[in-house]
């Protein structure tokens, strides 16, 4: 029993330690592994690098911090702007030359200093009830506020990072005062107290506890393609928002390599592929983003929702808003 | 040799648990680090909105959990009805249920587009929406307290159990005689008898409930651990962060002490009575017992268990993985080691305390059991920090010296995870093993001592096999609770490393248990045995 039991932890041991020998690249994500497998199932399947992930809800950044130089982390992937600009603010990255990526992304999706990369882009959307909301096209985030709304709108936590991200970029746009005045608004329009995840306020909206709802434009597809939850998009018309003025507000998701990656030019074949059309099709197909690279088209269904002006308001400049957007959400008890 | 060996034992009990407690101290230090400007608006704005809420939580869910827990051990203690024996263990399923599982399950049912109220809607053709009938509203601080409580009732009910059949039935006989009411004589007698017992299991929960983040946040209820996640992930500041877990933390360690002072030096040391006999509940006090336990056991485990079997076949084809029986292995071995190592460290704080007098020689154990009130995602940067101090350092040295720096041998490894949940859980064997202890009588090691045994000797020919009972029982009480451990287990487990409960949640943080309902499924089933196996211990000779 005694001999089993240590012969058990070696094997555990075994199987955590990474092998030497191999060729392979160590992710730390913030992103679900269900998303992001399929495509770096494919690159192994073309390069033979082994991919090992740790997917993480939080924590990610003390973590690399914590293990310094001895890290075996090669790259980092994150779901949302803040926390890639996190990273590197806190010098946990290393500056990446390739030719390859900046011919893939361009200028507006990368950093100047090549420290980070985006790799999908989202548009923060407005979802609206096909029976109970008209007249769709004057829809922006400022109309949220509006009277005609009251007790209509349903919305996930405000401290959620897309929010956070949202409430950052008004802010930027019209000052803390004038945002705080719109939380409030926001606040007094709101059918419940702020919940669930962007699918469940569209499942209410199908369920009539609300009309309108923010959401990340991906989840619109991914309800699409599950069964049980395509009445529930079926309820609903997907609305970009201020397309008469300054165009949606969007979000990314990233990459950057870390200040020791110990697998450097694994971690950079994998940067490369990431962005190529190979996986960029993969995140578009599968994901239903928006890719980075021009060279690759949405999905058909994404198409199919038609062309939307983004805010080009640089995600640099929201991000310095959103310790702001937190003192607002606070002050304003948002989620209370 | 004697008269050293207390100290000797002392030595071992203060090292281990300086290590354990190295956590604790490091968020501490952290929680120096000056941030004024945050806890000002913090203070200003949400906080006292938290405080409030996270009180009316925690004693919500001890006031839940006692409701459900001591009527339920005192009428399968003390009474006998029909399927009493197989209500016994059944109202421990519960258990095996992980919270963050039943409460999306729950919040999915009752919401306003759950099944229910669209059954409800239906029925009543009840076309306009919202506010048309009334329904209670399930995410809210009475939901999550309800929905902690089922899952957490059961630490209270087994312990309480115990004690109820432990303390057996003469004094309340004696008490009836005297001419007190059955209320009376529970109030009076049975009561303050297992108070010690009650307090344990109180305690349990209410940490748990304190610490709470992923169910409480499912129910939109915003507590201290909210303040505690928005001062690190939001506003970037980890030593706020740490600042409110150990305020959290002091505010627990005074009530604790508050209680230990009020019961002053009370001990009660019970030989087991002899035959019990149950009183027999007439036909309508039976039908009365059975529905109610029925209710616990419908509630807290067969109404979760059958929606995740619906899920599970509905999505078998996605829920099914074959890896999923690697994981299934690596979580119970992983749970396994745990478990008994905290219990194993547990036995040796207990006996190091009793073998002094001195009051010094119990904070070891006090020490070591602090770590649980703290939220377990920041516990799990809290044990990264002395242990990659500490691998950092041997990496240096061992470059140093001119060879190939081992890497992170202990928090890219497995051994993160067994340290964490060792860290974790510590306090649940402590206490387990602390009330096994305290049925000993003294007299009982002074005899063998006085027979010339040594300390070491006397532990293992008289009181290891007194307790193993309580051994079995934490070692139990232990793995269940590492087998459904999420926060600690995501960030610190190694690449390419699954834990059932890691499994689950990548896909229950995008709500989407359906997809991980095997998985989940695979949790409540390797949870099953051991919690049977728990009432069956915790039986006594006269069954």
């Amino acid at each position: 029993m005694t001999n089993r039991l240590i012969s058990m932890i070696f094997l555990l041991l075994i199987t955590s330690v990474s092998n030497s020998d191999t060729q392979e690249v160590n992710i730390y994500s913030y992103r679900q592994p269900f998303l992001i497998d399929p495509i770096t199932e494919k690159f192994t399947e073309i390069t033979g690098i082994k991919v090992n992930i740790i997917y993480a809800k939080s924590g990610i950044a003390e973590k690399l911090q914590r293990e310094g130089k001895y890290s075996p982390a090669d790259l980092v992937l994150t779901s949302d702007f803040n926390r890639l600009l996190e990273i590197t603010e806190k010098g946990l990255t290393q500056a990446v030359n390739s030719e390859q990526l900046n011919q893939n992304i361009p200028a507006q999706y990368r950093d100047d200093k090549s420290h980070w990369y985006a790799l999908t882009t989202r548009a923060r959307v407005i979802y609206a009830s096909k029976d109970r909301i008209d007249n769709t096209k004057q829809l922006t985030y400022e109309s949220l506020a509006s009277d005609e709304f009251k007790g209509k709108i349903c919305v996930r936590s405000g401290k959620h990072p897309y929010n956070i991200s949202l409430v950052a970029a008004m802010i930027a746009h019209h000052g803390e005062a004038e945002t705080k005045e719109w939380l409030l608004k926001v606040k007094d329009n709101l059918a419940r107290k702020p919940q669930g995840n962007d699918r469940g306020q569209v499942k209410a909206i199908k369920e009539g506890v609300c009309d309108i709802s923010l959401g990340n434009s991906y989840y619109f597809g991914k309800m699409l393609m599950d069964e049980a939850q395509k009445p529930w998009a079926d309820a609903v018309n997907i609305i970009f928002p201020n397309q008469q003025d300054r165009g949606a507000h969007i979000n990314i998701s990233g990459v950057a390599m870390t200040q020791y990656a110990p697998n450097r030019d694994n971690a950079l074949a994998l940067m490369n592929f990431l962005s190529s059309e190979k996986a960029q099709s993969l995140y578009a197909s599968l994901n239903m983003e928006y890719p980075v690279n021009s060279k690759v088209a949405p999905s058909k269904m994404v198409q199919s929702w038609g062309e939307f002006k983004a805010d080009d308001l640089p995600l640099t400049t929201v991000v310095n808003y959103q310790f702001d957007a937190y003192k607002l959400l606070d002050e304003v008890k948002f989620d209370l | 040799m004697n008269t050293s060996s207390p100290k000797r034992w002392a030595l071992v009990s203060w090292a281990v648990s300086l290590c354990s407690v190295l956590p604790v101290f490091a968020l501490l230090l952290q929680s120096f680090a000056p941030d004024t400007a945050l806890f000002e608006h913090l203070w200003a704005t949400v906080l006292t909105d938290y405080i409030i809420t996270t009180i009316a939580l925690v004693l919500l869910v001890l006031l839940f959990s006692t409701l459900f827990a001591l009527p339920s051990a005192w009428l399968i203690a003390m009474c006998e009805f029909r399927w009493r024996k197989q209500f016994q263990w059944l109202l421990m399923l519960p258990l095996a249920m992980p919270a963050y599982v039943v409460a999306f399950i729950y919040t999915d049912l009752f919401d306003f587009s759950g099944p229910v109220q669209r059954f409800m809607r239906a029925v009543f053709q009840a076309n306009t929406p919202v506010g048309d009938y009334w329904f209670f509203e399930i995410r809210n601080v009475y939901g999550a307290a309800l929905m902690l409580a089922l899952v957490l009732y059961p630490y209270l009910y087994l312990i309480a159990r115990t004690a109820f059949l432990e303390q057996g039935a003469h004094l309340f006989q004696v008490s009836r005689t005297l001419g007190k009411s059955p209320w009376q004589s529970f109030r009076l007698i049975s009561l303050p008898l297992c108070r010690p017992a009650i307090v344990v299991g109180l305690i349990f929960i209410g940490a748990e409930a304190l610490g709470d983040f992923a169910t409480v946040h499912y129910f939109a209820v915003n507590t201290l651990t909210t303040a505690v996640y928005d001062s690190w992930l939001g506003h970037g500041s980890l030593s706020a962060a740490a600042k409110i877990s150990i305020l959290m933390l002091i505010g627990v360690m005074g009530l604790l002490g508050i209680e230990r002072w009020q019961r002053g030096r009370q001990r009660f040391y019970q030989k087991t009575s002899g035959q019990l006999s149950r009183f027999q509940l007439n036909t309508r006090q039976s039908v009365a017992a059975v529905v109610w336990c029925g209710i616990l056991l419908m509630a807290g485990f067969l109404v979760p268990a059958i929606i995740l079997v619906d899920y599970a076949i509905q999505y078998f084809s996605v829920a099914w993985q074959s890896q999923l029986w690697l994981v299934v292995v690596q979580s119970i071995w992983l749970a396994l080691i745990a478990a008994v190592i905290t219990t194993f460290f547990a036995i040796i704080f207990i006996y190091t305390a009793r073998l002094s007098t001195k009051p010094s020689s119990a904070i070891p154990v006090r020490m070591s059991t602090m770590s649980y009130v703290l939220p377990s995602t920041v516990l799990a940067i809290a044990v990264l920090i002395p242990m990659t101090l500490f691998e950092v350092q041997i990496n240096n040295w061992v470059e140093h010296l001119g060879y190939q720096a081992p890497g992170l041998f202990l928090s890219g490894t497995v051994f993160a995870l067994i340290i964490a949940f060792v860290v974790r859980f510590q306090a649940v064997a402590n206490g387990t093993i602390e009330s096994s202890f305290l049925n000993i009588s003294p007299s009982l090691d002074m005899a063998a001592k006085s027979l010339g045994k040594t300390d070491l000797q006397v532990l293992f020919s008289i009181h290891i096999p007194l307790i193993s009972k309580g051994i079995f029982t934490a070692i139990l009480l232990v793995f269940i609770e590492c087998m459904k451990e999420l926060p600690a287990a995501l960030l610190l487990r190694p690449f390419n490393f699954d834990t059932l409960a890691t499994y689950v949640y990548q896909f229950v943080s995008d709500e989407q248990l359906e997809q991980a309902a095997v998985a989940a499924i695979l949790i409540v089933l390797a949870g099953l045995y051991p919690v049977i196996r728990l009432t069956k211990t915790g039986k006594i000779n006269n069954e």
